[in-house]
């Protein structure tokens, strides 16, 4: 189908963007790369009453290396981050994952802040951002505020960003040499939404993130299989064994391609890969 | 309250200014208002692949793209592929290899093909089918379809 009827709003400042957000009449929703948006709307599930074209705010753009963390502007593109040398060097999962969200076409034009900001259950990048512990800058007219992925993803289509905020940065420790770090993923096609995935960090003092996707209401940390894989330098059969059944913890959501049971089994073998593609 | 909007759009090295309605998709407006139907409409939510061409010189999905957000870009599709983007020897290919046969992806599947081939990709026949799974196919079976990729790549290097 076609989208519904709607405004068009392309403000070039934050500032400017705020202030429509903030505008309740307008019934406003955000138009990043619109790769989820679009088809939603074609879809009828989504019918906002003004769409917010962000792609001309400057302030949204550009991946900036800091201290100790890479920041990476709401409005950045897929392929910017497939192209981009500080990524490649300081966010290496993120270049391990990239190859498989969607394909090429639609990695030109999808952006890491709408990617975080709708919270697809199977999503990849909201369970990067788990797994590296990252955080959202999140802006308002009320000011600047840093979420903590851990807390953003909410459940489906749900987060921690109000109706009025932008998501204006994702903000991601840099990797150490001695972190390590794993991801595999199983779906229908390659590039389609995964039936199942995980992302994996592991740091120097051989702590561990599991985060996985498309198995629940959103992406999620997997604490006992956290606790059970945590000192491990390398993952023999018995740990794997442990950690597989530790992920009864998770409360599994089936969806029309398979059911809560079989995204159980299909996490268990991600895990088994993601683990022995480490080291 | 913006409904409709003026934009000036390169398609083809031909400059357009035209009047759309904001909730336009960008394949509409080449297809109704610029008269280009060589780019084709399938699923309408991005699966399909038919309707990619290129924007900015880079592949997009013209159904995912409203005509308003195209304002000031510049548009390649399988109008200009001959021309605007050198590519007669794959096209020569893909009639050689029968790499089509209704030819309603064909114009998705040329661009994804220009896309892989122009990045400089080897003839790697998984590489290109993993590079064209984006795009569906009904009446090939793709195996002809990456023939004509794999050829016109081992042709260019001589």
């Amino acid at each position: 189908m076609k989208a519904p009827d709607f405004s068009y709003e392309k403000p070039t400042s934050i500032s400017d963007v705020l202030a429509l957000l903030a505008n309740d009449e307008l019934d406003s929703q955000l138009l990043a790369g619109g790769q989820s948006l679009m088809p939603m709307m074609n879809f009828r599930m989504a019918n906002p009453g003004t769409l917010v074209d962000i792609s001309g705010v400057s302030e949204l753009a550009g991946i900036t290396e800091c201290t100790d963390t890479i920041e990476i502007g709401a409005m950045v593109r897929y392929c910017e981050l497939e192209q981009s040398t500080i990524i490649k060097t300081h966010c290496p999962l993120i270049t391990l994952v990239l190859p498989y969200v969607a394909h090429a076409a639609i990695r030109n034009r999808g952006t890491i802040g709408g990617s975080i900001g709708l919270s697809d259950p199977a999503a990849e990048l909201p369970a990067v951002l788990l797994a590296l512990d990252g955080s959202i800058e999140v802006t308002s007219r009320n000011g600047v505020r840093l979420e903590p992925a851990s807390s953003f993803f909410k459940g489906v289509y749900e987060t921690a960003c109000e109706p009025d905020e932008l998501i204006t940065k994702i903000i991601l420790p840099k990797a150490h040499l001695k972190q390590n770090f794993g991801f595999h993923e199983v779906a229908r096609r390659h590039g389609d939404y995964a039936m199942a995935g995980v992302c994996i960090a592991q740091d120097s003092d051989l702590s561990i993130r599991v985060a996985f996707f498309g198995v629940a209401d959103k992406a999620i940390r997997a604490t006992n299989v956290e606790r059970l894989l945590s000192g491990s330098a390398s993952f023999s059969h018995d740990v794997i064994k442990d950690a597989q059944n530790a992920t009864s913890e998770i409360e599994f959501e089936g969806d029309m391609n398979a059911s809560p049971e079989a995204k159980q089994h299909i996490a268990n073998v991600v895990l088994e890969r993601a683990l022995k593609g480490m080291k | 309250m913006t409904k409709t909007a003026q934009i000036a759009v390169t398609v083809n090295g031909e400059k357009y200014v035209e009047d759309v309605p904001v909730r336009m998709n960008l394949a509409d407006f080449l297809r109704t208002k610029l008269g280009l139907t060589g780019t084709h409409v399938g699923c309408e939510h991005g699966v399909c692949g038919a309707c990619t061409l290129f924007l900015d010189g880079v592949t997009a999905r013209s159904c995912l793209i409203l005509a308003v957000q195209a304002d000031g870009a510049q548009v390649t599709t399988i109008e200009g592929y001959e021309t605007d983007k050198n590519a007669s020897d794959l096209i020569k290919n893909f009639h050689n290899r029968n790499a089509l046969q209704c030819g309603y992806c064909t114009a998705g599947m040329l661009a994804t093909s220009i896309e892989y081939i122009e990045q400089g990709n080897p003839a790697d026949r998984e590489k290109v089918k993993e590079h064209i799974s984006g795009n569906y196919c009904r009446c090939t079976g793709y195996q002809a379809i990456v023939d004509a990729i794999c050829t016109t790549i081992e042709e260019r290097q001589g």
